[in-house]
């Protein structure tokens, strides 16, 4: 490997480890806030993870958006500042430096099949504690609220017994304690 | 109290309660109501261009020249795509802009209607911010609210685009109120803690270094005042970048000139070799730093920014003061004086010594002839001449901007106008023009090369009508010299595409435009073509043939670090110097 310290831009990361955050970004509801958000994280090269967003405070026109992002603690902190720059943003909370955060995600997953498969689809979706939302004689539609990991699991377990389509709501997340934004 | 009008209207008269006297324009479709009002009023001035970004540069030279925000106002389509240049370049270097762009009628919007382009969606990477204005009810708030986000906090580029129904709509017009704004705050005084902590460590500094930028000229007047109050009572040296120059006196002893790839060797190697950096309003760029890993290694950092995205974005610092520079400064040089803060002395005095033996270098020395004229000598002449004149200075790209902000001495602040940022040729013109029309009675000169001068040439256009009497000085080394330079040195001088074989006879071109236009290639003759140009009432466009393959040193080449700098006599070896992997950095 050639030798990486000739750069004059910052060094090719240097094996710094990166780590997934959780921010809030409460912004001022106008059209086209969203698109700064995002094209902000692609224009500067940092990745979305997930992101969700809905106004919160109607008569206000805030919105809350969560956005899931990785990476070393310089690269967060960049993002942070380049957040706050944008003129509709409020404020931006790091939910993952600030202790843990609750975090839920809802995810709607169709499975389709017959027989054992069925049954078996039935009864992951009680040992997760998923609603069925619609069933016919061939398939299901079910809805299960938790944390990520736990929906990632049930999706792979539910890919095995027939799964068809997902759609998930991304992460929405809050601080621990009395404290509001 | 509210008055009612119509959306164009609004538009004029708000530009006019925000202070603007000159908008430079250019009519279209999207904008003829705005221009109808134009017509019914004297007191606001509008500069017609002959393209667009002319407008846009035009008015980033009127906004660095005077402090106030430049104004422009163009179409919707190409009229708002022809600006997008401008705008990123007054992004990159912080000057502040409105530009109003027509639309097509709002139910048109979305429609791929003639001339619609989505000129938020287009402008805003390339903005501080931008409005589309759907309705006459928000009008007002957001032409005034956009002024003051361009002027306030870092400053930049704002756009507001008006659809051209809603400028011939009717509503209620309010004056700008000072109302704080919902979420754009921005903070400037310092924190006081940080601000005592940075002055002890100055306190303590055995080799310390001002590395000062734009945001001093971005602050005002005032902070370019505060810190040469603050640079006399401390004793230290002081460098700046490119956007920084005439904030501190050219011509004082602690002057160390400007720094980065094109800087001089006592600046570069103050900074390697600090143990304390002060850094006020500038942003470590890449120009600035070279090799980052290498970037003055032993230095403990103090950064004072208006922008927090600017403070640990590329170089960690161990102090980092997020506020306006005038109001940092002057709380550091009250505190200093209070705790009659002294540094070093004798510490400071052998930094001195060690800093003189590099000036001793003489680092922009160059081989002068009588055959030729060298593009250095044509600076340094130019200063000579006018120097002792009320002078504003803008540049084009290249070769020939490196020389003369190496050359070209300032002593004030908003004299000198280059693009830095975005490095775009074609800047020098028309900003001229801009800074020509604030200051009708000064001396305006574009020092120019040849192939940028190009890119805005119809702008001479523009000076003839607006009787703008800027000087173009053109170093003409009838390459593309920076171009041609890099190519020297990295690619086994294949001079691919950098010679410009068919160039206009600028002499008959200037008098095409009718203006005067000149030629000089005898350095006997060089003073007193530069004296007729300066006394020529009009434009003037002086063609200086200049030494075809004069290289700019000293550099600091890609990949390396400050301590690498090369210096004029060790250039053959340069193409050695540069590895495969500083080959692939721009
Ligand atoms: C719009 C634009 N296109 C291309 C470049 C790349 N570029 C940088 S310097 C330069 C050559 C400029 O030539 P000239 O104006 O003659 O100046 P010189 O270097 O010869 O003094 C070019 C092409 C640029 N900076 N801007
Ligand atoms: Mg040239």
């Amino acid at each position: 490997m050639p030798d990486t310290s000739t750069s004059h831009y910052p060094a090719a990361p240097k094996v710094e480890p990166t780590a997934r955050h959780t921010l809030a970004v409460t912004v001022d509801n106008e059209p086209g806030v969203l698109a700064r958000i995002s094209g902000m994280f692609s224009g500067r090269g940092y990745n979305i993870e997930s992101l969700t967003v809905s106004e919160t405070e109607h008569a206000a026109h805030v919105s809350r958006i969560t956005i899931v992002t990785s990476g070393t603690t310089h690269v967060i902190e960049q993002i942070k500042s380049q957040l706050e720059r944008l003129v509709p943003v409020h404020g931006v909370r790091d939910l993952t430096t600030e202790g843990e955060a609750i975090e839920r995600e809802l995810a709607l997953v169709k499975v389709a099949g017959k027989g054992e498969h069925r049954v078996e689809a039935l009864r992951l979706a009680a040992a997760f504690g998923a609603r069925t939302l619609d069933a016919t004689l061939t398939s299901f539609v079910f809805e299960l609220t938790g944390a990520t990991d736990e929906i990632d699991r049930f999706i792979a377990m539910m890919t095995v017994v027939g799964l068809v389509e997902v759609s998930r709501t991304g992460i929405a997340a809050m601080s621990r304690g009395p404290e509001g934004m | 109290m509210q008055e009612e009008m119509t959306g164009a209207e609004m538009v004029v008269r708000a530009l006019k309660d925000q202070g603007v006297e000159h908008v430079f324009g250019y009519p279209g479709g999207a904008v003829l109501p705005i221009y109808d009002a134009l017509f019914h009023q004297e007191e606001l001035r509008h500069i017609l261009v002959r393209h667009e970004q002319g407008a846009a540069h035009a008015a980033e030279g009127y906004a660095r020249s005077t402090g106030k925000v430049g104004c422009l106002l163009v179409t919707s389509g190409p009229g708002a795509t022809n600006v997008v240049t401008g705008l990123t370049d007054a992004l990159l270097d912080s000057v502040p802009l409105v530009c109003i762009t027509g639309q097509v009628p709002t139910h048109l919007i979305g429609s791929d209607a003639f001339q619609e382009c989505d000129t938020v969606g287009i402008t805003r990477h390339c903005t501080k911010h931008n409005y589309l204005v759907k309705s006459i009810v928000d009008l007002p708030r957001v032409l005034h609210e956009a002024f003051h986000v361009a002027r306030t906090g870092r400053p930049g580029p704002v756009v507001v685009d008006v659809p051209k129904d809603v400028q011939f709509a009717r509503g209620l017009y309010a004056r700008p109120r000072d109302n704080q704004h919902k979420t754009y705050r921005p903070r400037l005084k310092g924190d006081l803690g940080k601000i005592k902590a940075a002055l002890a460590l100055m306190a303590q500094a055995r080799r310390p270094v001002f590395y000062t930028g734009g945001g001093i000229i971005n602050s005002g007047r005032h902070a370019a005042t505060l810190l040469r109050e603050l640079v006399h009572l401390t004793g230290f040296p002081i460098t700046s970048t490119l956007m920084g120059l005439g904030a501190f006196p050219a011509s004082d002893k602690q002057w160390l000139g400007m720094l980065g790839m094109h800087g001089s060797y006592e600046a570069n190697l103050a900074m390697h070799d600090c143990d304390v950096m002060i850094c006020v309003g500038a942003r470590f760029d890449d120009r600035i730093t070279g090799r980052l890993d290498a970037f003055s290694p032993n230095s403990r950092k103090i950064h004072i920014d208006i922008d927090p995205s600017s403070i640990n974005k590329n170089v960690k610092v161990e102090i980092g003061i997020l506020g306006d520079c005038g109001y940092v400064l002057e709380d550091m040089v009250r505190l200093w004086r209070e705790t009659a803060a002294r540094a070093d002395r004798s510490a400071l005095a052998g930094w001195w010594r060690t800093i003189e033996g590099w000036r001793a270098k003489k680092c922009f020395s160059y081989r002068n002839s009588s055959e030729v004229i060298k593009p250095q000598y044509a600076v340094q002449r130019l200063y000579a001449a006018v120097k002792d004149r009320d002078h504003y200075i803008t540049t084009e790209v290249g070769q020939h901007q490196m020389w003369a902000a190496q050359f070209f001495h300032f002593q004030e602040p908003n004299r000198w106008m280059t693009s830095g940022g975005l490095g775009t040729m074609g800047y020098g013109l028309p900003a001229a023009i801009g800074v020509q029309l604030a200051h009708p009675k000064a001396l305006v000169i574009d020092i120019a090369g040849e192939a940028s001068v190009l890119m805005n040439m119809q702008e001479m256009s523009t000076a003839i009508q607006h009787r703008a009497p800027v000087k173009v000085f053109i170093l003409n080394n009838e390459y593309m010299g920076m171009v041609r330079q890099w190519q020297e040195l990295l690619h086994g001088g294949r001079y691919a595409e950098s010679y410009t074989a068919a160039l206009p006879d600028f002499v008959k071109l200037a008098q095409a435009y009718g203006a005067h236009g000149m030629r000089c290639s005898d350095p006997a003759k060089l003073d007193a073509a530069i004296a007729e140009m300066i006394s020529t009432p009009g434009p003037v466009i002086l063609d200086c043939v200049v030494s075809k393959e004069e290289n700019c040193f000293p550099m600091i080449p890609s990949g390396k670090a400050h301590n690498e700098m090369l210096l004029g006599e060790t250039a053959e070896d340069i193409g050695n110097v540069i590895d495969e992997k500083g080959k692939a950095l721009v």
